[in-house]
Order: structure tokens, then sequence, then C-alpha cells
């Protein structure tokens, strides 16, 4: 009760990424992998600054802000 | 697959096919891994090369050029359109097909290649990187070698793993998408180029015209812009305005780290080359040529340093990038700030100025002389670059 953590609040929307690697190319944190057609974020690593989402060409990526009960 | 290797090339592309190449010339034993199942694809670029570039590495070939181009076209906002002939022959390519031969061309010199192979990890000892880990075939596995090769494009994780800070201002990123569109009435000498705020924003919009009536027709957009609009929403506009029924072939994404090298290209027992150490001229965002040399550079000292077991040889690449083409990228990193500052009204009134001017006298350095004309620092860097070359 009463600890921090820190929630993971990028989402990757399915089936719309095309593994160009804008995203992993910004990313402060090196918490995006990005393999052939797999891509996936470390929530460890991740601290939500949403510059993948900015990057991102085609708008795989979307910052879910987070609710006031979570 | 040998148990140990010189050099280990992480990336295929046309940066890391030259860097196993000129490694390799120099005696080096070389194994490029690439983490897609084809070298060459899937193609993430407009394909412009200017024929001087490439000639340096390879013989043009009808087999992998789609067009051949002597005209620009700058269109500004209003549409005022501008066209310079070019000083140089430049091709659009089949990248699918060029970055095939330049695989091929390190393999006829001893290169292995291996695809699929997606590299995760780097093996450290003492202090300096002396290997990879890497998934093939659904397992793991580890790689050692005296030096490593990181040649892997824009996201460009394998720098980080050996403390070479990588990651790219997101306001520099140009985040791009492309389409291929095929019945495109345009002519087929041509690179055209629109400029401004509803098109193109902090970029800009190219058609590039490739073979038989199709032509790739894409922009980029800084992370700065792609914040409150995507480069998608961009080029969908631009679409259902100019060519709304257009067939399309391929579309891609695609990102151009549009900056200046990184501080620093080499590490112990590691360098990086092309995209993964930016590179790109940041002008014009054009990396395939910029890449070829970072990796001939860098290929070739790699190659020395274990030739002559000096493992701190591999440090002199930094100076040898910067003098060859880094301190020019300074240049051209400046004029694109400015020019990146632009009004479409700016813009406008510049076509307009520069469509007075008789065709035999449009260069590309006068354009930017007459657009930056007072910015007088610049224009030093105008002559530098463009004037004098």
């Amino acid at each position: 009760m009463g600890k921090y953590v820190l929630m993971l609040l990028i989402e990757i929307l399915p089936n719309k990424c095309d593994f160009c690697g804008c995203c992993v190319g910004v990313c402060p944190e090196d918490a995006i992998e990005l393999k052939e057609a797999e891509i996936k974020i470390d929530e460890v690593l991740c601290t939500n600054c949403s510059k993948c989402v900015w990057s991102c060409p085609i708008e795989v990526l979307k910052f879910n802000k987070p609710s006031k009960t979570g | 697959m040998q148990k140990k290797y010189d050099v280990i090339v992480v990336g295929g592309g046309p940066a890391g096919s030259m860097a196993a190449r000129f490694a390799a010339e120099q005696g080096a034993t070389v194994i490029i891994l690439e983490k897609d199942r084809d070298i060459g694809y899937p193609v993430r670029c407009g394909e412009a090369v200017s024929k001087v570039g490439i000639e340096e590495f390879i013989e043009p070939d009808e087999k992998f050029i789609s067009t051949t181009i002597d005209k620009f076209s700058m269109i500004a906002p209003d549409g005022t359109e501008v066209v310079l002939p070019s000083e140089q022959i430049v091709y659009i390519l089949e990248r699918r097909i060029f970055d095939f031969e330049l695989a091929k061309q390190a393999a006829n010199r001893g290169v292995e290649i291996i695809t699929r192979a997606y590299v995760n990890g780097l093996l450290f000892e003492e202090g300096k990187v002396c290997g990879v880990k890497f998934e093939y075939k659904g397992e793991q596995h580890e790689l050692k070698s005296k030096v490593v090769i990181a040649a892997d494009g824009v996201e460009s994780r394998v720098g980080r793993w050996a403390g070479i800070k990588t990651h790219i201002d997101f306001r520099e990123m140009e985040s791009c998408v492309q389409v291929t569109a095929s019945n495109i009435d345009i002519n087929t000498n041509t690179l055209y180029f629109y400029f401004g705020k509803e098109i193109a924003p902090e970029g800009y919009l190219w058609i590039f015209p490739k073979y038989n009536k199709s032509a790739n027709i894409g922009l980029g957009v800084s992370g700065e812009i792609g914040r409150k609009r995507s480069a998608q929403k961009y080029l969908d506009h631009f679409m259902d305005k100019h060519y709304p029924n257009a067939p399309i072939l391929t579309q891609i994404a695609g990102g151009v780290p549009s900056s200046i090298t990184l501080d620093k290209i080499s590490a112990p027992g590691i360098i990086l080359v092309g995209d993964a150490a930016r590179q790109v001229n940041p002008l014009s965002g054009g990396g395939i040529v910029s890449g070829m040399i970072g990796g001939k550079i860098g290929g070739t000292i790699v190659g020395e340093a274990i030739i002559k077991n000096d493992s701190n040889h591999i440090l002199t690449y930094d100076k040898a990038w910067r003098d060859r083409l880094g301190r020019r990228h300074e240049v051209f990193d400046r004029i694109k700030n400015s020019v990146y500052s632009f009004s479409d009204e700016k813009f406008n009134s510049l076509a307009q100025a520069f469509s007075k001017v008789p065709i035999e006298k449009r260069t590309l350095g006068n354009l930017f002389k007459t657009a930056l004309i007072n910015k007088p620092s610049l224009l030093i860097d105008i002559a530098k670059v463009f004037v004098f070359k």
C-alpha cells in the first residue's frame, strides 16, 4: 500500500506496425525491442515519456492516460 | 559458420555490406548478421542517389537503376514551380536489387552472410567488446570477434550496449511514410520536392519517378510535428488531393535520423557505420552513399587494425569520417535548420524570385544563396558546400 509503481501507459496497437524502427531510434531508455516482425516495450525500462508515440509515422503507438482509480 | 571471426557486422544494408567488403579486402575474416529474412528488403527509402556517389563502389547497372534524373522541380506552398537542372546525374534505384548486389560484392571477397540472425546483446572481455549474442532459428547463440561493426540502422541499439549514446532526439527524427504508386503522369527525368506547412512542415514531400509510370511518393516530418499530426495523415491528405485513385503498389514507413553524426562512433572493440552512426546528410535526408562511405572508411580501418594487430587503430575512425564527410554534414545541418524555419510566404516569394532567374543560372547553390540572403554567416557555408565543392 502506498508504494508507487510506474505503470506502462504506452500501448502498441495490434496489426498496424511496419517495424520501421523510428520508435526504437528515439527511445532514450532502450526500452523497445524490434525483431524482424515483432515489437515490444519493456515495462521496467519504459518511463512513459511518449517520444516513441510522437515519432511513429503511422500511429501505431498510443499513450493511455492513467485512470483515476488505477 | 566458424567459431570466431575477426569482424562481425550487424546489419546487411549498404553501410554494413561496404564495411564487410572493405574489412575483407584488408584480409580480415568477416561475417554479416542480418535480422530480416532478405538482404535489401523491406525497402525503407526514397531510393535516390547521385551517379558519382555510387560509382566509388559499384558500376552503375540498369538492373538496379529504375530511372535516370537530370532535373529538380521545387514546388512552393502556393504552387509556384521552379525547375532547375541538376549538376549531377541522379539515379532512382531498385534498392532490393542494389542492396543484393552490394552484399554479393562482399560475399565475393569471402564475407559470410546469415539472414534472420537477430543480434540481442554484446560480449565483453575486460571492458572491450569481443563479440555478439544472437538469436537464430529459435536458439540463442554467442559468437566471438575482435571487432563488432554496428550497421544496425536507424534503430541503432548495438552501439548503446557498448555505452555509446546513440538515441536520436525526437525533434531530429524525420518520421517518413512512402507509397510506390502506379499510373503517375510526371516527367521521368525529374525529382519533385513540395514544401510548406500544409504538405510537410519541417520536412518535404518527394515524388521520385520510377520505371513505367510508377513513382515513390513520400514525406517526412519531425517528431515535433508528429506530436500533433502523423506523417501518415499528411501523406493521405496529399494523395487525396493530387492522386486520389492511384494504384498503390507498396506502402512503407521509415525513419531518417536527420542530424549531425554522433559525437563518438568508435569504442574499444566496436565501431558504428551508416544510419546507426547518424551518417545521413541532414539537409537532404540522403543516407545511402554517405552510409557506404562510412562503411568503407570504417571497414578499411578495422581491417587494417586486424592485420596490424593494433586494436587501438579503430579509434582513428572518428577523425577519418569527420575529415571526409562529418564536418560537411555539420554545415548541411545549419542550412537545414534555417530552411526549416521558413514561413510559407518565404517559400512562395523565393520561388517567384527564382523563377525569373534564367534556367542556365539556376543552381542549388544559387537557390540557397537567394533563400538565405539575410543570413550572411550561412552564405559562407553555402559557398563551401555548393560553389567550391
